[in-house]
């Protein structure tokens, strides 16, 4: 493997990784843009969509039926979120903090939950042939590099959610609702906006997009209890980084982040590369207090 | 660090008042029952191994208790959750022995598990028996170590390796003190033998993202890999490897902490054609181990698989109750002296005893993973090893001497 | 906080825990030990969080650098000359790292347990909030802190023990802490270092300072345009939580005689909250009474049923913060007084609540509020 091959296939790696985070975050983002709430149960919204990935093979089969999990997943975790909203967060909106321990607890049930239904061993996910195979590159200056299908198909997943949900915020009748409450709630509400209705849809949505990760990821790793709670702590890092409140600087963050780690691991041990991420985002911070993008604001503070 | 009673006087005169106390208390109360702690992690990261010890070792006590129990009484164990977190397990000792008056404890898992509850131990004069495979480097009179040295599953393996005419070998484990200590002890022992240590790679315990090593193992080149990864991180090393065209059938893979039920756990087509190391399969084909399976299945449902640590801990509780016996005594001091004069034992995982440095010897077996999630056993320790908690290789000049 | 009228009631409270040795059994006075350490942390916990309102996921860190900075000293006090620690030898090292060296000095170990956490703390609450990035943004700063610091420490097993963290110690200052005696002075000097402590936070809440805090809390920007900085006095107060919760990661280390980075994680960490929150955030002697009865809850609960605590803690998150935001020690503010939150649970309050007002829905006592 020369150099360059190896490169860029941590490069590779990198953005591999990233698709995922930005799957996880992205419901996070949307939440916090909108609603101002934290939602630390959003983590078993991806266990929950893993589970729900394998429950769903027990019963579909064949090539298709890895598809029918991603629906299955989303709408699962979707519903799950909704009534998360309902009956949680709905009463501490203006209460970030509050609202950030009250999930945690909610978060802390659902993983007993899954601990006492499917074990503490995590569950297995078998990936459909199809997708158990890899391109890989036997001659020229890539030779060596090795391009499993699990991690493109979960790159073109993340990009197509990423843009179905920039498009229907931007152009659906949904959408522009949405962007109405979050542009100013008060005017939207006067205006007629069931503002609750939209925020419980983005709440729903958001989890729907983290059911769907939690699928993706069950192609490569297991499927256990504290699966989300791994997992959560770096979708946070990527909302600081990118901004809580867009799409774009979420979906940068999660490439930074990502790419950032895939390039420190392979010089460096595995575990230096969490306390340099750590680093990373604080020195970022002192640039770009707000995020990679940040909306223009007169308001004085946002977060 | 070694220890010795004498240079802690204390220890013995406390000894033998506690002695004479408790054989006081044998003779006026005949039939109360004893008591003795088990204590494993119930819940937390560490439950899913540690559930099933325990569940061994409730079937060993009951063994003793339809035969009779132990100079005359029944036992009675008093079960605790460590919760997977050392301080907690300090804790529960300390509950067990202060509390409980436990006359012994069967219990912990990880290092840090016995490395917090050796001070309770030290402290309160009992005697911990500790079931699982570990680093060595420790020496205390108030633990019985059952679970493997490094000398007895470890390097057994390389020796396999070696005789297999694998030169390459690539170290592989979770970031905590096992997986380093092992694999220092290794590679002082590849190079000693004229192999070629192909690359070193750490994951943090519970990490699922494989990418970055598997980059570097691609460009080491190895011919085999030595893996002490834990847990659910095996999961994903594997269908990982699996995904970049690398399987087990390609690149063999040595496994230190993947017995039946991890493997059953994994889904066995995974992990098919990989390797393990171990003390006992649930393959071994003995009289005893066929009861043992049959009881424990009655027990605690008929699909159950067994493995070593929790054979371990049965064993511990079967020797526990020779040595009180052999001792005519409760008394951990008089037990564990006991314990180490008795005569080597046929059981389960073949002929045992435990060796006067209060370590177990036993035979090592290595195995290969079939379709079913059970091990085909392939080679096997020309007799029972001596344990040897310092390697000598590694660790020159230090042994380890109880009294 | 500490009302004329209180201070028989405290007095008494003082009184029965210096007498515990004599009325509870030697299991339960060494747990009592240790979670009243803990109620140390909580104290700070208060401060930073009650009246400053910063959310700290974090503690668990400087719990743990406290305690580190003890048990290193610990260690090396426990070896014969020449030797360095266990864990060092059969990591391959052969000589102690120089950043240890110092610790042989039992008073270099107790001055850096207070200052190490303190040290780190400022600097990472100055590097957030002098960019005026604060609120949830350093909730999850925090967090992510206790998950990159408990993986570097077990990923870095030559120089702290790894993931068994530190063990095995012998004496300190010249006692054995192995002696029944030891055990029952270190407590009484956890209970006379709580009661300081909690003269201390008692005294600083009414000062200048504290009112100062309780202002930044409930409106940043209005303190700002009435010309003060708000950030020494945050970076302040949160290097001040992480010094007690240092001084109760030392004393813990005492008590259980081990410190392993299970304890400094992002889960522990996020515990830590809780026993502030059941107490009172905004009530000094809430989070002593929270922490007890949390963790002699959590002692007696994973007994009995193992599998319950998470549910249970679980609950107590979602409880405390819906129904009961004032704690125990506000449960009477609340029932005299409806939690307005609840007066229109399905109206959004004003848009701009400020950037902190978390904590002010409840004061559990009314001179608090500015």
């Amino acid at each position: 493997m020369g150099d360059s091959a190896v490169l860029l296939g941590q490069l590779f790696n990198g953005v591999s990784v990233a698709s995922i985070l930005l799957l996880a975050a992205m419901g996070l983002v949307l939440s916090f843009g909108l609603m101002h709430v934290i939602n630390m149960a959003h983590g078993e919204m991806l266990m929950v969509g893993g589970y729900l990935s394998f429950l769903t093979l027990k019963f579909v089969h064949g090539p298709a039926a890895f598809l029918a999990c991603l629906l299955v997943a989303f709408a699962g975790a979707a519903l799950l979120g909704a009534l998360l909203e309902l009956s949680v967060v709905r009463w501490l909106y203006g209460r970030p903090l509050d609202t950030l321990l009250a999930t945690w607890g909610v978060s802390l049930i659902l993983q007993q939950a899954a601990r006492s239904i499917f074990g503490p061993i995590g569950v297995e996910l078998t990936a459909p042939a199809w997708l158990n195979r890899s391109f890989s590159f036997t001659q020229g200056w890539l030779a060596g590099v090795q391009l499993p299908y699990i991690r493109v198909f979960i790159i073109v997943l993340s990009a197509a959610v990423l843009g179905s949900v920039a498009l229907f915020i931007g152009r659906s009748q949904w959408g522009m609702l949405l962007r109405a409450v979050h542009q100013d709630r008060e005017m939207a509400e006067s205006l007629g906006v069931n503002t609750r209705l939209v925020d419980l849809l983005v709440f729903a949505l958001g989890s729907g997009v983290a059911g769907l990760a939690g699928s993706a990821l069950a192609l490569i790793s297991p499927v256990t209890p504290t699966v989300g709670q791994s997992f959560i702590v770096y979708a946070f890092l990527v909302t600081i980084v990118g901004g809580l409140g867009s799409l774009l600087g979420t979906a940068l963050a999660a490439l930074l982040v990502g790419i950032f780690s895939a390039a420190v691991q392979i010089n460096f041990s595995l575990s230096t590369a969490d306390v340099l991420l750590l680093l990373m985002v604080v020195a970022l911070i002192q640039f770009r207090p707000r995020g990679l993008i940040t909306r223009n604001s007169r308001s004085l503070s946002e977060a | 660090m070694i220890r010795s009673l004498n240079a802690n006087p204390s220890w013995r005169h406390a000894a033998s008042v506690a002695c004479a106390a408790v054989s006081l208390a044998a003779l006026a109360s005949a039939a109360e029952p004893v008591k003795v702690g088990v204590l494993q992690s119930l819940t937390g990261t560490m439950a899913i191994s540690e559930v099933t010890v325990k569940n061994a070792e409730i079937l060993a006590i009951d063994e003793i208790n339809a035969s009779g129990g132990v100079l005359g009484r029944k036992l009675q164990p008093v079960v605790e959750d460590g919760a997977s977190d050392p301080a907690m397990f300090s804790q529960k000792a300390q509950k067990l022995i202060q509390q409980d008056k436990v006359v012994t404890v069967f219990g912990g898992w990880t290092s840090a598990s016995r490395k917090a509850m050796l001070p309770v131990f030290e402290r309160f004069h009992n005697l911990l028996w500790y079931p699982v495979q570990f680093e060595g480097n420790e020496c205390s009179p108030n633990i019985m170590y059952s679970g493997a040295q490094p000398n007895q599953q470890i390097l057994p393996a390389l020796d396999w390796a070696k005789e297999k005419g694998y030169k390459r070998i690539f170290l592989l484990g979770s970031d905590y003190v096992f997986p380093r200590t092992a694999n220092l002890i290794l590679k002082k022992h590849i190079v000693h033998d004229g192999l070629t240590v192909a690359g070193e790679e750490y994951v943090p315990l519970g990490g699922t993202d494989f990418s970055a090593v598997i980059t570097k193992i691609r460009q080491a080149h190895p011919e085999i890999i030595f893996n002490t990864l834990n847990g659910d991180s095996n999961v994903s090393f594997f269908k990982q490897m699996a995904a970049t065209g690398m399987p087990p059938s390609k690149l063999p893979v040595m496994s230190f902490s993947i017995a039946e039920p991890e493997a059953q756990a994994m889904g066995p087509s995974l992990v098919a054609g990989s390797y393990a190391a171990w003390n006992y399969f649930q393959t071994l084909n003995n009289a005893l181990n066929k009861k043992f399976i049959a009881a424990y299945r009655a027990r605690f449902g008929a699909n159950s698989v067994v493995d070593d640590p929790m054979v371990h801990g049965y064993v511990d509780v079967l020797i526990w109750a020779a040595a009180v016996k052999k001792a005519g005594s409760l008394d951990p001091n008089a037990v564990r002296k006991a314990a180490v004069q008795l005569a080597a034992i046929d059981s389960v995982m073949g002929s045992i005893k435990f060796a006067p440095n209060q370590s177990l010897v036993q035979t090592a077996f290595v195995g290969q993973l079939d379709s079913a999630g059970m091990f085909k056993i392939l080679w096997q320790s020309k007799q029972p090893l001596m344990p040897e908690p310092y390697d000598a290789l590694a660790f020159p000049g230090k042994t380890c001497v109880i009294r | 906080m500490l009302k004329h009228a209180q201070f028989p009631l405290y007095a008494l409270a003082l009184a029965l825990f210096a007498f515990a040795p004599e009325l509870v059994s030697p299991y339960h006075l060494s747990l009592l030990g240790r979670f009243l350490a803990f109620a140390i942390l909580a104290l700070g916990l208060t401060l930073v969080w009650g009246y400053g309102g910063i959310l700290s996921l974090g503690q668990g860190v400087f719990f743990g650098l406290g305690g580190y900075c003890l048990a290193m000293h610990l260690k090396l006090a426990a070896l014969p000359p020449g030797e360095i620690p266990d864990f060092m030898q059969w990591s391959g090292l052969t000589q102690l790292p120089w950043f240890w060296a110092p610790f042989r000095n039992p008073y270099f170990a107790l001055a850096a347990l207070f200052l190490v956490p303190a040290l780190l703390a400022a600097g990472l609450a100055w590097l957030v909030f002098h960019r005026r990035v604060g609120g949830v943004y350093f909730a999850l700063i925090t967090q992510a802190l206790a998950l990159a610091l408990s993986t570097f420490v077990i990923s870095q097993q030559p120089y702290t023990g790894g993931f068994n963290g530190l063990t095995d110690f012998s004496s300190f200052l010249g006692f054995t802490l192995t002696d029944p005696s030891t055990q029952r002075l270190l407590y009484w000097l956890t209970l006379a270092v709580l009661a300081l402590a909690f003269a201390f936070c008692s005294w600083l809440v009414r000062s200048n300072f504290g009112k100062l805090l309780t202002a930044i809390r409930d409106g940043e920007n209005r303190v700002r345009f009435l010309g003060y900085n708000p950030t020494p006095y945050k970076v302040a107060v949160f290097a001040l939580g992480a010094l007690l919760a240092g001084l109760a990661g030392a004393l813990f280390t005492l008590h259980v005689g081990v410190i392993s980075p299970a304890l400094i994680g992002v889960v522990p960490s996020i515990e830590m909250i809780i026993w502030v929150a059941v107490g009172g955030r905004a009530s000094l002697a809430g989070a002593v009474l929270g922490t007890l009865i949390v963790n002699f809850g959590k002692d007696w609960i994973s007994s009995a049923m193992p599998d319950l605590w998470l549910i249970v803690m679980g609950l107590l998150f979602i409880l405390v913060v819906t129904a009961l935001p004032g704690g125990l020690t506000g449960l009477g503010a609340s029932l005299r007084r409806p939690v307005p939150a609840f007066r229109f649970p399905f109206r959004f309050p004003e848009r701009k609540p400020s950037s902190a007002p978390t904590v002010s829905i409840v004061a559990p006592e009314a001179e608090d509020l500015p």
